[in-house]
């Protein structure tokens, strides 16, 4: 094994190039666990932790550029308002120890159906910012994730940050497991209310091979949130259609049976999940609407 | 390879260090440093964790290589870390209290415990002096008392661990709620199950550290 200790971005991108099978370290809180269970012997393991760009963000005018390896823990402390779903979801990352090293961009490299952010970035609206030293392209995350643990990046590629959207609404985010701490998701459910457009995004994670959108479960509650002018009424979403949005959720989850939960277990949490959430960012979305009135 | 890094304030240097090899293993095995305890080598339990550039981290997930030209502390070194951190709060602190006391002991009382929790130190010192375990001849570092104290110590496996990580919690932290606590030492895990006493010793030492402010 050799160690590649790159000291800026350009060098890990010609060491990437020269080295496609290099496989880049940043918190280690995945890597460093399958070579210690000789998991994974890398020819090459590439250290991203001198490179500080990687650690820094900016909040743009619609989104924030996070760098990949900003820890979990800057962002629950720092990001809560432009991306509250995201720090939800990173307050939940295992223990504060590993929040102190992992970071967004060894969630999206891993691209485990069961990493935490996933949901939060699918609910939110992400593109993941991958560069080679053929350039540079942004990946829509819908796009991202093509199979368990699998992801769409090029050999020679890095992940340099994501770009994730600011929020417009309320956002929640919802984990199932037997503890708060040290939990791989058995089940968890991101939602984002976008009242600038008037739509309604969703993450589901550990459900289906990658982490998806509830999309028919979307496209559902848009029209109906629509209809009935609850953008604008600021009325609560009837039970019938937060029950119908329930019931999409749970039939866009194609689950497997496991040591964390079975497939029936998973599909029926990921429905009680889309339901609360709803009812969470809904109501805290009527809040602020009637506050905002009641100022003026 | 060769990694450089400072550990306890000593640079140290680690010569054929295999290049997937964790800080974890570098520090038992190549520096003679074992009190960072090995146990599931996947970040689950915490028992290794150690101070990387003063962020309490795993150290069996730092690739040795990671730690090239950073500053580790460990269980080992925790009572200097704590003592310099005394040092120093005393000397910021000194003009302020010297303001806000007008009576009774405003004065820096200078001493193996600092400025701060002199009466406490000077007990402390009695009850158990030095410590050939820490191998510095240092009184205990105030976290590590409390553990005595308040019997939070049964097999002692998880106890280097949790020491480094609530010391830093203390740090940030000085009035931690019961929540506080628990949430910061979510990470590491004691198999005898101690965890009402280990909680009882971290109430203790933020009670005495804010005494002695």
């Amino acid at each position: 094994m050799d160690f590649l200790r790159p000291a800026s971005w350009e060098e890990a991108l010609a060491a990437k190039a020269e080295h496609p099978a290099a496989v880049p370290i940043a918190g280690g809180t995945d890597v460093m666990v399958e070579i210690n269970f000789d998991h994974r012997r890398p020819e090459y393991l590439m250290d991203l932790g001198r490179i500080a760009d990687l650690t820094e963000w900016e909040v743009g005018a619609d989104s924030v550029r996070l760098g990949a390896s900003v820890p979990y823990s800057r962002i629950m402390e720092h990001l809560r308002t432009e991306l509250p779903g995201l720090a939800l979801a990173s307050h939940t990352v295992a223990s504060p120890q590993i929040r102190n090293r992992g970071g967004v961009g060894g969630n999206l490299g891993t691209a485990s159906p069961a990493g935490d952010a996933h949901p939060a970035l699918l609910a939110a609206g992400a593109e993941v910012e991958a560069e080679s030293v053929r350039g540079t392209r942004r990946i829509p995350i819908d796009a991202f994730y093509t199979g368990v643990k699998r992801n769409a990046l090029e050999p020679d590629e890095l992940i340099r940050a994501v770009h994730v959207r600011k929020a417009d609404g309320p956002q929640q985010f919802s984990k199932v497991g037997t503890r708060n701490a040290m939990v791989i998701a058995v089940c968890a459910f991101g939602l984002a209310l976008h009242p600038a457009t008037r739509t309604v995004r969703t993450g589901i994670g550990s459900a289906a091979p990658t982490p998806i959108r509830a999309t028919a479960a979307e496209e559902f509650l848009n029209a109906a949130l629509e209809e009935g002018g609850f953008w604008d009424n600021g009325k609560t979403v009837t039970p019938s259609a937060a029950k119908q949005f329930a019931d999409l959720c749970a039939a866009a989850c194609n689950p497997i049976d496991d040591v964390r939960g079975t497939a029936d277990y998973r599909r029926h949490a990921v429905g009680v999940m889309a339901r609360r959430t709803l009812t969470w960012t809904w109501e805290s979305y009527r809040g602020t609407r009637r506050a905002t009135e009641g100022a003026a | 390879m060769r990694v450089n890094f400072t550990v306890n304030g000593r640079p140290q240097e680690a010569d054929d260090v295999w290049e997937g090899e964790s800080l974890l293993y570098v520090l038992r095995e190549r520096m003679g440093l074992p009190g960072s305890k090995n146990a599931c080598e996947q970040g689950e339990c915490g028992s290794c964790t150690v101070r990387l550039d003063g962020v309490p981290v795993c150290s069996c997930l730092v690739a040795a290589g990671q730690a090239e030209g950073r500053e580790v502390v460990t269980v080992e070194g925790l009572a200097e870390f704590a003592e310099d951190r005394a040092k120093d709060r005393a000397k910021n602190g000194a003009e302020e209290r010297a303001e806000d006391r007008t009576e009774g002991c405003s004065g820096t009382v200078r001493g193996s415990g600092g400025a701060s929790a002199s009466l406490d130190a000077a007990q402390r010192w009695r009850a158990h002096g030095t410590d050939s375990q820490t191998g510095e001849g240092l009184e205990l570092a105030p976290i590590q008392q409390a553990f005595i104290d308040a019997g939070a110590v049964q097999c002692g496996f998880c106890t280097p661990g949790l020491l480094v990580a609530a010391d830093e919690m203390l740090e940030r932290n000085p009035d931690p709620t019961d929540a506080d606590i628990r949430e910061a030492l979510s990470g590491n895990l004691c198999r005898c199950t101690g965890y009402e006493k280990i909680m009882d010793a971290v109430r203790l030492a933020a009670a005495r550290q804010s005494e002695g402010v």
